[in-house]
């Protein structure tokens, strides 16, 4: 594939994964046998309709949930494991900031729980508020920043990990849309940056297409992968590239994948 | 794999049975060993050998016991419920009667009052300012404190009987009913009130369309806190008046003559009538809500 | 916010200074027109003066607040030395309740004028915030002095506050006695310990699933229970000094302080629970780092409910039984002897003490959870 250049190893190694919930009215399907390997380096993008097992995918990569049948390594290990490691970083859907602490504190709360020095909390977290473009906001606290501002903070809390990989899970879902324009490009020139993996949730066609390296495209009932499709846009793109043809090549693909996945008379 | 966070929380009962049935446990073994130095004593006294199981059935049927096992409160419960005609002054459902007529009273002098109060505030921002600070300020004030003097103060001028007693209910019951309501009257989205300002609804019209029904969880939801101390307000108003009828007035002749048994069955004759009448809320807040459709107590805990 | 009834400045100017015109006009008591008592005039005066000003505009907003407030001041002043004026008490008549009228007229117009200050500027709103329940308070017990001695309302009934205040003088020590027995040896003692105890076994419950979903169902039943009644088994089983009420203020306060930790602790959202989980922290990390933060809204909430439970339930207590200080004993006591004054002595000292108790606690707790919602509502 394009972007793999074929000394990278694989971060996330998924075969034949399965997770099924019980609930009243009998078993739930929410996965059912992904297979998917995500190397280090790459941008993977997970996108679907709701109910398509995008979210609960990556809550199993990060251990939230326990998947059923299957097989999962993270950094070669079993998911606890490299959640114990603290391999990666997690933005969730909302910034999840604690009210009472600052920016600062906020962005140094993994790094405490870590146990590292004071001195070296604070030097990494304004590192990466710097790196998101909020210095100078490190002694505010969250509640006095717009919410396209906190999800940032959010952001750097998961950089500040310094772990490989990056798990995203719609993290500019609840945001407008030129706030989520803007924040898709320094996403783009964060990864350049600092060449993470990144796992990436969304259900939307262009954020996907214009952040990616790879679409997986999912369907729900049993939620599954449908489609994987590689992304070449060139590096360094701005956001003018969704009217290039190719973007608009990729994008309709990917609507393709959606629409042959999901039927929609059936609910 | 299924976490219980994410499951559904139900089935209760099992839990609260095992945590009830260990309480009454822990009352028995506290039993034993409140009433054992006692216990031993005498024995020492008459030079009696005594075993462990022997200590703990004694224990458990003391005539004046500093604990009471629970058998023996609810055998008292029994003689004074049942076994004793409802008219007579040894009747507990007698007392239990008194206090609840008081109780009632005052909770419904406490409504209206909390509710006037509300509504005076939520529209008049001068009373919000000045007369706020001082409904707080006044449950500062430990009214059960001053339950005597305004008894014997109503009693000077001639009113006796019922009011004066339920006054304390009102004054207990009145302040989380106001709280609750103000809270529930301002509850409505602004989005909404500025609806009701398109249509040009007066003050009274947004009060009643708008932010009554809004209000109605609120409401419920302190008239249950309010009932609960409307019931403490009439026991505690029983207390030091030398009234003749109701459990407060069971308290004090226990303490007196050191009737512990009959204590405890005020005590959970009380507690009994405070959750009877909270669920009774509870019920009526169930069939309110099922009226106005929809409407469901949201974010009020 | 909703508006205000009425254009507050002149509805409220105007009858006032029509009323205070009417009372010139009836007789000040019985016998005596205000004239004859040619010192009493300056209160009308002073009334009329302010009154005239916010009328004429020439004294506006906050500014005319202040004015009606002058205006007030000096005419309770008059109105107090009138009532209290020899062969006066319990003589006045129409003249004067209508003049008391006009003053209470000022008064509102004074508190609305500064009501509405917050919205216009914001310096200081602080003060404005204090001052308008500052001045209806004071203006109550004014009210309260009037009329007791006005009417001549007998002393058994109603005392004056300035005999209240008397009581405070003449009997400071025994006030200062039965405050200690009560609040310092009873009541503070028994705060500390059903409050630590509450919050420890809540802690506790919380962490054990099969606990937490056995007691909150029961302690919402143990809420609803009168636990004050537990005052005359606590006296038996402790004796008469503080350490029964001290456990019956363990008590009291053991319940409000489990319900509110054990509800507080859980208060923590998934995704933020997710997140600890997400760095590998360890129960105590989580903890201290989100859990017991999440909770300090509650146990605040639950502190100030204690503060008001643990003074009534250490005086009910001394109602049961009591050694010949406190202020249960006192209550009781005095009542019998029908010395009125001395009780609200007594109850102005515990609701000072309460008072005081809590509005620490409220300041305490806005320092301490600044960030949480209910503050930022009122930051802006």
């Amino acid at each position: 594939m394009s972007q793999g250049t074929g000394n990278s190893s694989t971060v996330v190694d998924i075969t034949q994964l399965s997770l099924a919930f019980q609930t009243g009215d009998g078993p739930v399907h929410a996965l059912s046998d992904i297979d998917l390997k995500i190397r280090s380096g790459e941008f993977v993008t997970l996108i679907g309709p709701s109910g398509c097992g995008k979210t609960t995918l990556l809550r199993v990569i990060a251990d939230l949930e326990t998947h059923s049948a299957g097989e999962i390594k993270v950094n070669g290990v079993a998911p606890e494991e490299a959640r114990l490691q603290r391999s990666y970083g997690y933005v969730f859907q909302s910034p999840a900031l604690y009210p009472w602490r600052t920016v600062e504190q906020n962005v140094s709360l993994p790094l405490e729980i870590m146990g590292r020095p004071k001195a070296e909390r604070r030097e990494l977290a304004r590192h990466y508020l710097e790196l998101v473009n909020l210095t100078g906001f490190d002694r505010k606290y969250p509640w006095q920043l717009s919410g396209g501002m906190q999800q940032r903070v959010s952001i750097a809390r998961a950089l500040s990990l310094e772990a490989e990989l990056l798990l995203m899970d719609e993290p500019f879902g609840a945001l407008d849309e030129i706030t989520r324009d803007h924040l898709n490009e320094q996403l783009l020139r964060l990864w350049e940056k600092t060449s993470k993996t990144i796992v990436f949730v969304t259900h939307s066609i262009p954020e996907a297409v214009f952040l990616s390296t790879r679409i997986v495209v999912m369907s729900p009932r049993p939620g599954r992968v449908i489609d994987v499709i590689d992304c070449n846009l060139p590096t360094n793109r701005v956001l003018e590239v969704r009217e290039s043809p190719e973007f608009l090549e990729i994008a309709h693909r990917v609507r393709e994948g959606l629409r042959s996945g999901h039927s929609y008379d059936d609910d | 794999m299924t976490r219980v966070r994410h499951g559904k929380i139900g089935g209760n009962a099992g839990p609260v049975t095992v945590v009830s049935l260990a309480l009454i446990l822990v009352w028995y073994l506290g039993a034993v060993y409140l009433n054992s130095a006692q216990l031993i004593d005498r024995y020492q006294k008459n030079d009696v050998d005594w075993t462990l199981s022997q200590l703990a059935l004694d224990s458990w049927s003391m005539e004046r016991a500093v604990l009471p096992a629970p058998h023996q409160v609810a055998a008292e419960l029994k003689k004074s419920m049942i076994d004793t005609k409802v008219t007579s002054k040894r009747s507990l459902v007698f007392h239990a009667w008194v206090t609840l007529s008081s109780t009632l009273l005052g909770f419904l002098f406490g409504t209206v009052l909390g509710i006037t109060l509300a509504i005076g505030i939520v529209t008049v921002r001068t009373l919000d300012q000045s007369l706020m600070p001082w409904i707080i300020a006044s449950q500062t004030v430990p009214i059960l404190a001053i339950a005597p003097m305004i008894i014997v103060v109503l009693g000077s001028i001639g009113i006796t009987g019922l009011v004066p007693k339920s006054m304390i209910s009102t004054y207990l019951c009145f302040f989380p009913i106001t709280v609750g309501m103000v809270k529930g009257l301002r509850s409505p989205d602004p989005i909404l009130l500025d609806l009701m300002k398109t249509y040009n609804g007066g003050h009274s019209q947004v009060l009643l369309k708008l932010r009554f029904p809004a209000a109605i969880p609120y409401l419920f939801a302190s008239l249950k806190v309010g009932i609960a101390l409307s019931v403490v307000g009439a026991i505690v108003a029983e207390l030091p008046t030398g009234a003749q009828g109701g459990l407060g007035a069971r308290l004090l002749v226990g303490s007196y003559y050191g009737q512990v048994n009959m204590i405890w069955a005020a005590l959970i004759t009380a507690s009994a009538l405070s959750a009877l009448l909270v669920s009774l809320i509870g019920v009526i807040q169930r069939l309110a809500v099922w009226r106005i459709r929809g409407m469901q107590p949201m974010g009020v805990r | 916010m909703f508006g205000q009834l009425g254009s507050p400045a002149r509805s409220v100017a105007l009858p006032a200074l029509a009323v205070t015109l009417v009372a010139l006009v009836l007789p000040l008591t019985d016998t005596l027109a205000w004239q004859q008592l040619p010192l009493s005039l300056l209160g009308p005066l002073a009334v009329a003066v302010a009154a005239g000003a916010i009328i004429s505009r020439r004294a506006a907003g906050i500014a005319g607040g202040f004015v009606a407030l002058a205006g007030v001041a000096t005419g309770a002043v008059v109105a107090t030395w009138i009532v209290h004026a020899d062969s006066l008490t319990g003589h006045v008549s129409w003249g004067f309740w209508c003049y008391v009228l006009a003053l209470g007229l000022l008064v509102w117009r004074s508190m609305s004028a500064f009501s509405t200050v917050r919205s216009q500027r914001k310096v200081l709103p602080q003060i404005f915030r204090l001052l308008v329940p500052g001045i209806f308070g004071i203006w109550l017990i004014v009210l309260w002095e009037l009329i007791v001695v006005g009417f001549g309302v007998p002393r058994i009934l109603l005392p004056a506050p300035s005999m209240i205040g008397d009581v405070f003088v003449e009997s400071g020590s025994m006030l200062t006695a039965d405050f200690h027995q009560t609040v310092i040896r009873s009541v503070i003692p028994g705060f500390v310990m059903g409050n630590v105890a509450g919050f420890l076994i809540a802690v506790i419950v919380e962490r054990v699933m099969f606990l937490k979903r056995g007691l909150l169902p029961l302690g919402n039943l143990i809420s609803a229970i009168p636990i004050v009644g537990i005052a005359p088994i606590m006296v038996m089983w402790f004796g008469f000094d503080w350490q029964s009420k001290a456990a019956v203020v363990v008590i009291m306060t053991f319940f409000p302080m489990l319900v509110n930790t054990v509800i507080g602790l859980s208060e923590s959202t998934n995704i933020e629970i997710d997140l600890m989980r997400s760095y590998g922290a360890r129960y105590w990390q989580e903890f201290f780092r989100l859990r017991l933060p999440n909770a300090l809204p509650f146990i605040f909430n639950a502190l100030k409910i204690n503060s008001t439970l643990a003074l009534i339930g250490a005086i009910v207590a001394e109602f049961f039984g009591t050694p010949i200080v406190g202020m249960g004993f006192r209550i009781s006591t005095e009542v019998g002897r029908m010395s009125l004054e001395t009780v609200w002595a007594t109850i102005a000292v515990a609701a000072l003490s309460g008072s005081s108790f809590y509005g620490l606690l409220a300041l305490l707790e806005r320092r301490v959870t600044f960030w949480h919602a209910s503050f930022q509502a009122s930051r802006n």
